[in-house]
């Protein structure tokens, strides 16, 4: 017997039907994950940027770092945060486990290296061709950053873009401190996972054509983003 | 018309330069005056760039001293431009990288735009005001970038083989630039291995080799009879 067809006939239902679970499960999603592509940004842009132009020793270990970072499996980063957040941990006093907080929290870990890593190689690289000139022109270390976050905008947009299809598409993390609670902490990847091994394929199915829709949108916006940039900057 | 004291002569005195362990620049001591075009000329690896970026400032001398008769602040420098072999095109428009540099310069916002425009129209690039710099062929790119030098108008331009990777065409543009802006009353100091160049922009030359200062004359004296050796066998295209 085949149950593929009609659950994916009530999946396309559950989408464009607007269900309202669907809905709040997919708002939750973008509500946390943009959250934590923000604070990742905010976090990760100026460390990124200070890396690309500072000269200090250990620099190279610290750049190698943040390569490795952005391989760190996602369950491992929702161990850390499990342990940092538990009521037992450092930070248990917040009280902010299982809450969309602490995915957020948990999500930004995951995706500020990701943004540091790659908007240091597109600065670093602005950078090793600017410098001679800006300081030619006499460019105080201030306004040869605004000048190479300005030049390199194309590229940190994408950045953060591809930081944000990072995030949402994510489970490990958000399942560990969120814990997939109904109505609180469940988002697209865990209610995938939990109506998968529940047999609800609908919703799951539902889910999975909106996730994947995001994603692929994200990727075209870089894409076209970057296209645009290269035709008109060369 | 200028600012009441004069940037120059620039003395060097007892410059070097190393790095790596390897002395590029050994020992120069020169003084460079108002007046002529001043070409250094040289073999390749002669530490002629370096010894252009000591000047400019944009790297510190290992021993010795650059003074320029006015004193340039310590983070900056006034009234100096600089022209390298690889036009910088900034991820901007060819008028927004001229204005640029005004801006670092200090100047208001719309006498910005208005100098950046005279700037283009003289080296007759005004039709591609608002073409992105980095789009524009390596001659016009080259030009963008003496416009942006020659917006701040500065005392002294330094020049870096500004037409080492152009065509004939291209390079005779340029030049007829170089030689505008120092008839306008720039001083123009050029590094170049480049002999056509040197015989068509030079007053005077200084000849560099291995890090010193070899020979210093008028270019007419200098290409009809040089007094070293080295510089002999670099003009017969012996020495590269």
């Amino acid at each position: 017997m085949n149950t593929v067809g009609p659950a994916f006939a009530q999946a396309v239902d559950l989408v464009f039907g607007f269900s309202p679970q669907l809905v709040e499960i997919v708002l939750l999603s973008l509500q946390v994950s943009f959250a934590a592509v923000v604070i990742a940004t905010l976090v990760g842009l100026p460390l990124g940027a200070t890396i690309a132009v500072a000269r200090f020793p250990g620099r190279q270990a610290v750049i190698v770092l943040f390569n490795a970072l952005l391989g760190l499996p996602a369950v491992v980063i929702g161990l850390l945060v499990y342990l940092l957040l538990s009521r037992a941990g450092p930070l248990g006093e917040l009280g902010i486990m299982f809450t969309p907080a602490a995915m957020v929290v948990a999500q930004s870990i995951l995706v500020a290296p990701i943004i540091a890593a790659f908007s240091r190689q597109s600065i670093e690289d602005a950078w090793r061709e600017y410098e001679e000139q800006l300081d030619s022109l006499g460019a105080n270390p201030f306004q040869a950053a605004l000048t190479l976050l300005w030049d390199c905008k194309f590229s940190l947009l994408t950045t953060v873009l591809a930081g944000f299809g990072r995030a949402v598409a994510e489970v490990g993390t958000v399942m560990i401190v969120g814990g997939n609670i109904d109505g609180v902490t469940r988002v697209m990847t865990t209610a995938i996972a939990l109506e998968t091994s529940k047999g609800d394929l609908p919703l799951a199915l539902g889910l999975g054509i909106v996730l994947m829709s995001l994603v692929l949108a994200l990727n075209a916006t870089a894409h076209v983003i970057t296209e645009a940039a290269k035709r008109r900057y060369g | 018309m200028r600012a009441p004291a004069s940037l120059l002569p620039l003395r060097l005195e007892d410059l070097s330069f190393e790095a790596g362990g390897r002395r590029i620049i050994d020992g120069i001591s020169l003084e460079i005056g108002a007046e002529a075009r001043t070409v250094i000329l040289g073999p390749n690896g002669a530490g002629k760039s370096v010894l252009m970026r000591l000047c400019h400032g944009l790297l510190a001398p290992t021993s010795g001293r650059v003074v320029w008769n006015v004193r340039q602040p310590a983070n900056g420098r006034h009234r100096q431009a600089m022209v390298f072999q690889r036009p910088i095109m900034l991820r901007r428009s060819a008028l927004a990288n001229v204005a640029y540099g005004l801006k670092l310069a200090g100047v208001e916002r719309h006498e910005r735009q208005a100098r950046a425009h005279r700037a283009l129209e003289r080296l007759g690039l005004a039709h591609l005001a608002g073409r992105s710099g980095r789009v524009l062929s390596g001659g016009e790119q080259q030009r963008v970038a003496l416009a942006r030098a020659w917006a701040l108008e500065p005392e002294v331009l330094f020049l870096d083989e500004p037409t080492a990777n152009l065509d004939p065409t291209a390079t005779r543009e340029i030049e007829a630039a170089i030689a505008g802006i120092g008839v306008a009353g720039t001083k123009i100091i050029m590094v170049t291995h480049d002999l056509g160049a040197a015989k068509r922009l030079a007053d005077e030359i200084i000849f560099i080799h291995n890090g010193r200062v070899l020979e210093r004359a008028g270019a007419e004296r200098f290409f009809a009879g040089p007094s070293s050796r080295e510089a002999a066998a670099f003009i017969k295209g012996e020495l590269l």
